[in-house]
């Protein structure tokens, strides 16, 4: 699935990455985007974390599907982060399938892609990979990362890894750990993988089919806990799609269904089944606080010179707000500056994303700040 | 911004804060009072801010304050973990003023506390003559929309204090306007509009 676009740099040549699970990868590649220019100071650098199924294509067009970026509402010359200003990054997470190693890439030492013999991948294994690849940038602190969702689940892992490379840092509508509740939505995508006959045990890549309705499934599932029940009501309530009347079959008769089929199908063209399996297990093998006896605190120890700003949203009951206060009541324990707000929008998880002006009005605020005290012109 | 520009009634807090000092400002609103304090005292301030324009227009000025109000969200703070608490007028407005307070100099070493007086004799007077719910400078809100829900004068604020066990630093009666009021706890029970509390426990 790598793609023809897009940047690219190999490491962990000379030196394996080690994972979390004990397991060694070598080497490792990296699909990259970059906006801007590093100045000569080298301080206007901001890493732009991804969330589960996003990529690096945060402000260019998509070369699978042709679409925007993901991100280009806040990301771009005179944008809320100014590509004209800063020195943007983002990178594919590590496991993931559009151009950085993940299982359907072709493992070295068999020549086959990996399958399910891809080891196991955690969060931190992921920002281990972004920190290598800010080396090979030769960045060495970062002005600003920011992420929602699973990409702010990376920007506490480097609070927690890595925070003497960060200045300021910002995590949208996410979780230091996966709730019983986030695994189980997981694991229900997982099994509608495993279940579809086409997955072969993780082997489909040397087969003509692939397990294309187990993830279509599995999208279909987890968009719906991407969106609030207002949001879904707005948008569709019990409408019907092209016709007058119930059908009495299981055709999509209503709107919803026809919408939900539609992300599912869009989705297996973009997306690799097995990375949905390791991304998915990563981020449910998230507990920070487990690291430390419980103490998330402890994990931010580092952290108290790095200017943070926590946002959640009031319709996310993915990652609601309560998950989010707790990261915010740890970083003040820490000592570590921040601030949090509890952000009204009705869209449910994926108001990160969408048009949320007050969002943009306290990112704002933050944004100029962090650029001030880093000595950036605003 | 010079020392004038403040508002009267943080001027007064301003006063009581030493340079260089550790401060969370409990209800900050459009943070002023953390503004002026970083520029003039050298403080390190953080803020709590229930309204979301509040909070915004903090963040944009480099403040760092989270969403939130005195009863749910001083729990989570560390023991000692500030020089000074500020909750300015807001005491009467929380459900549970006896663990807010306490909760202040649980959190810091010391407390700055600022109440309406409800025991101003012309709140006393429209009780007493209009048989109403006082509506004057200092509480301007008619009893169905106030959010004033656990009124106290200045001798019930220092009863509750002495109960606790609290010390009180500094004890600054004064008008809705700011201005300093040279009086005993009882002659001011009767005649400032408000007053400030220096506390330590």
């Amino acid at each position: 699935m790598t793609p023809a676009t897009g940047q690219r740099a190999t490491l962990f040549e000379a030196e394996p990455l080690k994972l979390d699970s004990g397991a060694l990868l070598s080497p490792v590649n990296v699909g990259f985007e970059t906006y801007g220019t590093l100045n000569a100071e080298r301080s206007n650098a901001i890493l732009i974390c991804h969330a589960l199924t996003g990529d690096q294509f945060v402000a260019s067009d998509h070369p699978i599907t042709g679409k925007p970026g993901w991100w280009t509402r806040l990301v771009g010359p005179g944008k809320l982060i100014d590509t004209d200003k800063y020195f943007v990054v983002c990178s594919n997470v590590l496991g993931s399938c559009l151009g950085t190693t993940g299982p359907s890439e072709t493992n070295p030492a068999t020549g086959k892609p990996y399958g399910i013999d891809f080891p196991v991948i955690t969060i931190r294994d992921m920002v281990r990979v972004q920190a290598a690849l800010l080396d090979h940038l030769g960045v060495e602190t970062l002005m600003a990362i920011i992420g929602g969702s699973m990409g702010g689940m990376q920007v506490l892992e480097w609070l927690a890894t890595y925070p003497e490379r960060l200045h300021s840092a910002v995590a949208l509508a996410t979780a230091a750990r996966h709730t019983a509740q986030n695994i189980a939505f997981h694991e229900v995508g997982r099994q509608s993988v495993m279940a579809d006959p086409g997955w072969r045990e993780g082997r489909y890549y040397d087969h003509d089919s692939k397990p294309d309705k187990g993830l279509s499934v599995a999208r279909m599932t987890a968009h719906i806990t991407y969106l609030s029940e207002d949001a879904l009501t707005q948008k569709f309530g019990r409408n019907l799609q092209a016709r007058e009347a119930v059908t009495f079959g299981f055709d999509a008769d209503f709107q919803v269904e026809s919408y939900l089929r539609h992300q599912g199908s869009t989705f297996v063209d973009r997306f690799d089944a097995n990375s949905y399996l390791y991304i998915t297990r990563a981020m449910d093998y998230l507990d920070i606080a487990g690291r430390h006896d419980g103490r998330l605190a402890d994990a931010f120890k580092g952290a108290s010179h790095v200017r943070c700003c926590v946002i959640s949203f009031t319709s996310d009951w993915l990652y609601p707000t309560a998950e989010n206060k707790r990261i915010v009541h740890a970083l003040n324990a820490a000592g570590v500056p921040v601030s949090f707000a509890e952000i009204e929008a009705p869209h449910g998880h994926d108001s990160f994303l969408l048009d949320v002006p007050e969002m943009d009005h306290m990112l704002r605020g933050f944004m100029t700040a962090a650029a001030r005290t880093r000595g950036l012109a605003p | 911004m010079t020392m004038t520009n403040l508002r009267p009634d943080l001027k007064l807090i301003a006063n009581m804060i030493e340079p260089g000092s550790r401060v969370l400002d409990v209800g900050c609103g459009d943070g002023e009072l953390l503004e002026w304090l970083g520029a003039n005292r050298d403080v390190d301030g953080r803020g709590i801010e229930i309204s979301q324009s509040g909070v915004n227009e903090c963040v944009a000025k480099g403040l760092f304050v989270v969403q939130g109000d005195a009863d749910n969200d001083l729990a989570e703070y560390p023991d000692q973990c500030f020089d000074y608490v500020i909750l300015s007028k807001t005491l009467q407005a929380v459900y549970h003023p006896r663990e807010v307070l306490l909760s202040l100099l649980r959190i810091g070493r010391k407390a700055v506390v600022t109440i309406p007086n409800f025991g101003q004799w012309k709140v006393r007077s429209s009780l007493m003559f209009r048989g109403r719910m006082p509506v004057t400078k200092a509480l301007e809100k008619t009893w169905y929309n106030t959010d004033n829900i656990h009124f106290c004068t200045i001798l019930d604020l220092f009863d509750l204090i002495e109960a606790e066990g609290i010390t009180v630093k500094e004890f600054v009666p004064h008008s809705a306007d700011g201005t300093r009021l040279q009086m005993s706890r009882g002659r001011a029970n009767w005649f400032a509009d408000q007053a400030l509390f220096l506390l330590e426990k």
